[in-house]
């Protein structure tokens, strides 16, 4: 039996996080009515130009330094030419000749063991604008709010082998763009696009089997079955004495299978030229040194730093780096409090069961430090027990508010009074006659159940501590 | 109406000034001349006759309360190349394509003309998209050649030249790709000026070929040329390739002394095979430039003469991208009945484009071609670089280089434009100063036989502008502008 290995590089189109677009001012901003934010430059009436947006190019640089890539310090712009309704230049600005960064990596865990994935090239280029078809009346519409936002195109290696490494490289390159503030990443916004190249040769081959190339994924779970299904279709193929034929083709999830979208021959010729309306662009080592010197710590560093500074563990570390907001909120309460453990404890427990109740990516984490590390505090001095405390918590969290004030709103206040606290527990051991003769006969476990009754009748907000003290000595 | 429309810019802007003329007398004479001649000369696409009116009124007041003193150009009426775009008023670069098109934008060259106060009398016939040098193939019909209206007045820009040779405007702006500013100012014996790439905005010029082509005047001297250039220059964010230069102080350099300067001759252009007449004219400028006590020495450039072959592949690709957004979606000519995509974009342009700018979008759509790239696009921008580096060796030793603007004078409107070896061999003239983006200027010296104006052109270094305007402005004093002999009144 012949032995198959996939082969797999990915183009991941990123959005960038610019205000405006790349080559004129208009707002880059998601959802708006169509065509607002558009105007003769992006809408590519006769006689525009394109003047570029140095903060694209920041955030590209950023992302280049973050891959280890070199940059390259006089880059050019390209017309790559086609026609598409949704192109309202009939041709897009890119980089072919010479894009802004190449020859970078990006180092994946691979079951225990780093594996380091070569980035090819790094370049910007400007999205196209949307097509909305209406079938009902044989109408198509176009929508130019997505013209000429900014985009980079991270083109790897070949250098994975399998759906998982394919999803850590991308989870990985998403944490890192999200912590530079390049791109918020959203797949299902369209922020985030992959096209997978992938192959299959024989195990133990060196040479490169014949790739094909599914376009435009955007979901991790559709990229996993795509990538096992074409593969599996490639190996068919193979086994089968037939022939890969390179070709552009498309994942349809629904289906589970790949679909012909055009071979090579039928490959558009783009007629690449330098853009004559764009000036060399020039990098100084100055410029670079500042981004260079502006780079946040990522999350490895993080890791690391948390782990040594707050005694946190690897796993927990890595849960809360997750996204650069959780690691801010975590390192802001635990300075604020100066109960690293304790915060940590909290967004691991607590934290991570709201998040996935109520969806929440740990990019979307919003709330104040001095809001959750008050809560902590109020627990620390007893203002409120550890049950009412998930409560506080849950508001806390997600509606950010002040939790003093919602303890005072809603009496949650914990019961420590000796009088007020022994006069329930009396009336408890009156009510309860049978549980505290088991107890007294030597059933330990009645006493838990004293305890419960307790709580209930103090709604959950007696000092467990005390409680525990006097029911003991009031059944003595 | 002559007493007005004869003079030049500088003089009716002075006479604006000190009352002498209201801004809707200048206005009213303009539009009577215009409409007089314009069955003759055809020069205008659209006249903007009621916007020209109102303008008159607004810079008056402006005028009135001082706003507009430093203004060279406050109150004088101007055309502008219909390539040229034009918030609300049509902009169809002599094409089908565009004939309806109204731009939603002013270029630059419009806003900052707007504020120095000139008032817009229409838009300018063309070549169609700037292609060609005989207004030929305009869709809306050619202009003629105020000298002998059976004859062309030149192109790209020659409804630029018409207009401003015919009294129908005192000033005009064209634009300039690899002549078309230059060669018709030498046809109706006019002034006019290519700045150096990057001195004027392109945004707002509909483009022929982007890294060559710059808007520039044609005017009936000199003066008149440096005011408007004043106005025009200077950098613009909005345009990635303007240059950022400190002062754009033109008119300082209006001065009659060339006694230091340094001249240079190419070879090339004493060998060429120019009319008994032009090379006549040309021998007598430089015996005229020696006289005012300038040096002139021949020497040899002739790297410049594979100028032409680099051009055209470098204009054509550029131009195949640049005319592929016409695709009868957004605005322009839209095919009436189509089945598919395809179709709506093969139809549209097919109808839509001359036969002139079809055969330019295939040459350089073939030119960029996978495979050609390298055989003509990227040879011919290393020819490009040898051209620019020996014009900039010619300029550590030379302030001005002199040729003929053209190798004859302007041409029968009815004779067969085939591309024939001369007019290639004319074009060598002008696109290598394009290609290595210098400027020139294109000045009446003589006329022919036929009575036909013949062209001196004036290259200078990059930059060069001042003594451009020098040597112009020096020649000028013993060459002053002469009307067409045949202009009625």
């Amino acid at each position: 039996m012949k032995k198959y290995e996939t082969v797999i590089g990915l183009e991941v189109h990123v959005e960038l996080s610019t205000y405006s677009k790349v080559f004129c001012g208009c707002s880059t901003r998601f959802g708006k009515r169509p065509n607002i934010n558009s105007c003769p430059v992006c809408m590519g009436m006769p006689g525009t130009l394109p003047s570029l947006n140095k903060k694209a190019v920041d955030l590209a640089l950023l992302a280049g330094l973050a891959l280890n890539c070199d940059i390259v310090q006089t880059c050019m712009f390209d017309r790559k030419n086609y026609f598409y309704p949704d192109l309202p230049k009939a041709y897009q600005i890119s980089q072919l000749y010479l894009p802004i960064a190449r020859n970078g990596s990006l180092s994946i865990d691979n079951k225990g063991t780093k594996k380091l994935i070569g980035i090819h090239e790094l370049h910007i280029e400007e999205d196209a604008g949307k097509l909305i078809h209406d079938s009902d009346s044989n109408i198509t519409l176009v929508d130019y709010n997505r013209s000429g936002v900014p985009l980079i195109e991270i083109v790897s290696r070949p250098d994975m082998r399998s759906a998982e490494e394919v999803l850590e490289y991308l989870d990985k390159l998403r944490i890192i763009l999200r912590y530079l503030g390049v791109s918020d990443c959203k797949m299902q916004e369209g922020s985030m696009r992959v096209d997978i190249n992938l192959s299959v040769r024989e195990s133990g081959e060196t040479m490169l089997g014949t790739r094909t190339e599914i376009k435009n994924m955007n979901s991790f779970k559709a990229i996993a079955r795509a990538i096992e299904g074409e593969s599996k279709r490639q190996i068919d193929i193979l086994k089968a004495g037939g022939q890969i034929v390179q070709e552009t083709r498309r994942w349809d999830d629904n289906r589970n299978e790949s679909i012909r979208m055009r071979s090579k021959e039928e490959a558009q010729d783009y007629r690449y030229f330098p853009d004559p309306d764009i000036l060399p662009l020039e990098i100084s080592d100055r410029w670079i040194h500042n981004l260079r010197s502006s780079l946040p710590e990522l999350r490895e560093e993080k890791i690391l730093r948390f782990k040594n500074e707050y005694d946190l563990s690897e796993y927990d570390a890595g849960v809360i780096t997750s996204s650069r907001e959780m690691a801010d909120l975590f390192e802001r309460t635990a300075i604020l409090c100066n109960k690293p453990k304790e915060v940590a404890n909290w967004l691991m427990v607590e934290g991570m069961r709201l998040m996935k109740e109520n969806n929440i990516d740990p990019w979307d984490i919003d709330l104040h430090p001095e809001h959750f590390s008050k809560l902590i505090s109020m627990i620390e001095e007893g203002i409120i027990n550890r049950v009412k405390a998930k409560d506080v918590f849950e508001y806390v969290f997600l509606q950010d508010g002040d939790p003093e004030e919602y303890v005072k709103k809603h009496g949650l206040e914990m019961i420590s009074d000796d009088k007020v606290l022994r006069t329930i527990i009396k009336q408890v051991i009156n009510d309860n006659a049978g549980p505290v003769s088991d107890y007294r006969n030597g059933k330990t476990k009645a006493f838990g159940y004293l305890v419960g009754q307790t709580m209930k009748s103090m709604k959950g907000k007696g000092d467990p501590t005390l409680v525990n003290a006097i029911l003991k000595e009031m059944l003595e | 109406m002559k007493e007005i429309t004869a003079m030049s810019a500088t003089a009716v802007a002075k006479k604006i000034k000190e009352k002498e003329l209201s801004v809707l007398e200048v206005v009213e004479a303009q539009l009577n001349a215009i409409k007089e001649r314009e069955p003759l000369y055809n020069s205008y696409i659209t006249i903007t006759e009621k916007e020209a009116r109102e303008q008159a009124l607004l810079i008056q007041k402006l005028i009135d309360d001082g706003s507009l003193k430093d203004s060279p150009l406050a109150g004088v009426p101007v055309a502008i190349k219909d390539n040229i775009c034009t918030k609300g008023i049509k902009t169809t670069c002599a094409s089908k394509m565009l004939a309806n098109f109204i731009p939603s934008y002013d270029a630059t060259v419009i806003q900052r003309l707007k504020n120095a106060g000139a008032i817009l009398l229409g838009k300018v016939n063309m070549d169609e998209f700037a292609m060609g040098g005989t207004t030929k193939t305009s869709y809306f019909g050619e202009a003629k050649n105020p000298w002998n209206p059976k004859h062309t007045p030149g192109g790209s820009s020659g409804g630029s030249s018409a207009a401003v040779a015919a009294e129908e405007a005192f000033i005009s702006l064209g634009s300039d790709t690899g002549g078309s500013i230059r060669q018709p100012a030498a046809y109706c014996g006019l002034v006019g000026f290519k700045p150096t790439y990057g001195t004027v905005s392109r945004y707002g010029l509909i483009p022929l070929a982007s890294s060559l082509d710059q808007i520039g005047p044609l005017s009936r001297n000199i003066s008149d040329c440096a005011s408007i250039l004043e106005v025009i220059s200077g950098y613009d964010p909005k345009d990635e390739t303007s240059i950022n230069q400190v002062r754009y102080t033109y008119r300082e350099a209006l001065v009659d002394d060339v006694s230091n300067m340094k001249i240079g001759v190419p070879k090339l252009y004493l060998e060429e095979d120019l009319d008994k007449d032009i090379r006549d004219c040309f021998m007598g400028a430089i015996k005229t430039f020696e006289d005012m006590g300038a040096k002139v020495e021949v020497f040899d450039l002739d790297e410049i003469s594979y100028s032409v072959q680099a051009y055209y592949v470098i204009s054509c690709a550029e131009a195949s991208s640049n005319l592929s957004r016409y695709d009868g979606i957004r605005y322009g000519h839209q095919a009436g009945d189509y089945d598919d995509l395809d179709e709506l974009y093969k139809i549209s342009r097919a109808e839509g484009f001359g036969y002139d700018v079809k055969l330019r979008i295939m040459l350089g759509t073939h030119m960029l071609s996978s495979g050609n790239y390298e055989k003509y696009y990227d040879k011919a921008r290393r020819i490009r670089s040898l051209i620019s580096r020996s014009y900039e060796d010619a300029f550590k030793k030379y302030d001005i280089i002199l040729s003929p603007e053209s190798l004859t004078t302007a041409p029968l409107l009815k004779s067969k434009n085939s591309p024939s070896t001369k007019k290639h061999r004319s074009e060598i003239l002008n696109c290598s100063v394009n290609l290595a983006g210098l400027p020139a200027v294109s000045i009446p010296c003589g006329i022919d036989k036929k009575g036909l104006p013949i062209g001196l052109q004036i290259i200078g270094s990059l930059f060069g502008e001042k003594s451009l305007i020098q040597a112009a402005y020096s020649f000028e004093q013993t060459k002053p502008y002469e009307r067409p002999g045949t202009l009625i009144d």
